[in-house]
């Protein structure tokens, strides 16, 4: 085992393996490497905190609208069934 | 220049966390799951009220990535009730609900589109032949840098909290989804707009894991940039 991570990842290595590091899906190893890069660089971890931002805003599009006539077929429906 | 607020999205340093996953905390019901089916089976149109408050306009959307309109989005959704009811016996719990939902929808999708003789966007399923690096080459420095070749030459700026938030932040990360690849569109849909786990979005897909974090890394990387014009463009106006 080395004694020493050296941080060779470069920013445009890195932004490639954004959705793995996400996802978990990096050996523990490079996500060590990972994440010694973005303890040293700044534009990495504005990237980074980009992606975040980005899926969490991507969640915020999610609404519940259900007009209440598509509701009340829908439930006219669950209704019909039963009886049959 | 204006000065950038500190974001709240500019976190300390995660260092050894051994979650990244910056998407919504998973809404799982869980044990409320087989309640809800063991209700829905009895006729408890509760149940049924409570599962069409929850998914109806998930589904919509999720149909909205197959069909041409809202309004036929709408109706694929309606089928897929109707498809859910009948199957409710069928239903063993070998995939969760959400993903078996889910499931309906697009298989309600791909009939009508069968049926209406139009050619569904996401049948070619995986085929997404789109390579190309995820952000410009010419924001890293070049390989004429002994030292710093591949560090950023033009690192991106962060984004205030307020902006992110915005109405029309939102629409414009809406068009850039739009903008995407059919397949890009839908895994990012389904992971990141309705919360869908990996193995959930990859059984509705009929798509592998690494397929799909292919393509959620490409639409991601797309709409980040598409997001990061948006912002300069705000940046330029002001």
């Amino acid at each position: 085992m080395r004694a020493d991570i050296a941080s060779d990842l470069t920013c445009k290595e890195l932004v490639e393996l954004v959705t793995d590091y996400f996802e978990g899906r990096l050996t523990s190893e490079a996500d060590a490497r990972f994440e010694v890069h973005l303890f040293g660089c700044t534009g990495c971890r504005v990237y980074l905190a980009q992606m975040r931002a980005l899926v969490r805003a991507a969640g915020r599009l999610a609404e519940k609208d259900l007009p209440a006539a598509v509701r009340d077929d829908l439930l006219r429906t669950f209704r019909e069934r039963k009886r049959a | 220049m204006v000065g950038h607020t500190e974001p709240l999205l500019f976190p300390a340093m995660e260092i050894g966390s051994t979650s990244h996953d910056p998407g919504r905390a998973a809404e799982r019901p869980g044990g409320d799951e087989e309640h809800l089916l063991e209700a829905l089976r009895r006729g408890d149109e509760s149940a049924f009220s409570q599962l069409v408050d929850h998914h109806h306009a998930s589904m919509v959307r999720v149909a909205r990535l197959y069909v041409g309109t809202l309004a036929a989005a709408e109706e694929v959704a309606q089928d897929a009730w109707l498809g859910l009811l009948q199957g409710l016996d069928r239903f063993e719990g070998r995939c969760t609900l959400k993903a078996w939902i889910f499931s309906i929808v697009a298989n309600c999708a791909k009939s009508r589109g069968a049926r209406d003789k139009r050619s569904v966007p996401l049948s070619s399923l995986g085929q997404d032949d789109e390579g190309g690096a995820s952000v410009e080459p010419d924001r890293f420095l070049d390989d004429s840098h002994p030292r710093w070749a591949g560090h950023w030459s033009q690192p991106p700026a962060p984004w205030g909290a307020d902006e992110l938030v915005a109405r029309e932040t939102l629409q414009a990360i809406a068009s850039a989804m739009e903008k995407l690849p059919p397949m890009q569109r839908a895994v990012m849909s389904m992971r990141d707009v309705e919360g869908l786990e990996s193995e959930e979005t990859c059984q509705v897909l009929g798509i592998s894991e690494a397929n799909q974090r292919v393509l959620l890394h490409r639409a991601r990387s797309k709409v980040r940039k598409a997001l990061e014009g948006y912002m300069r463009e705000g940046e330029a106006s002001r």
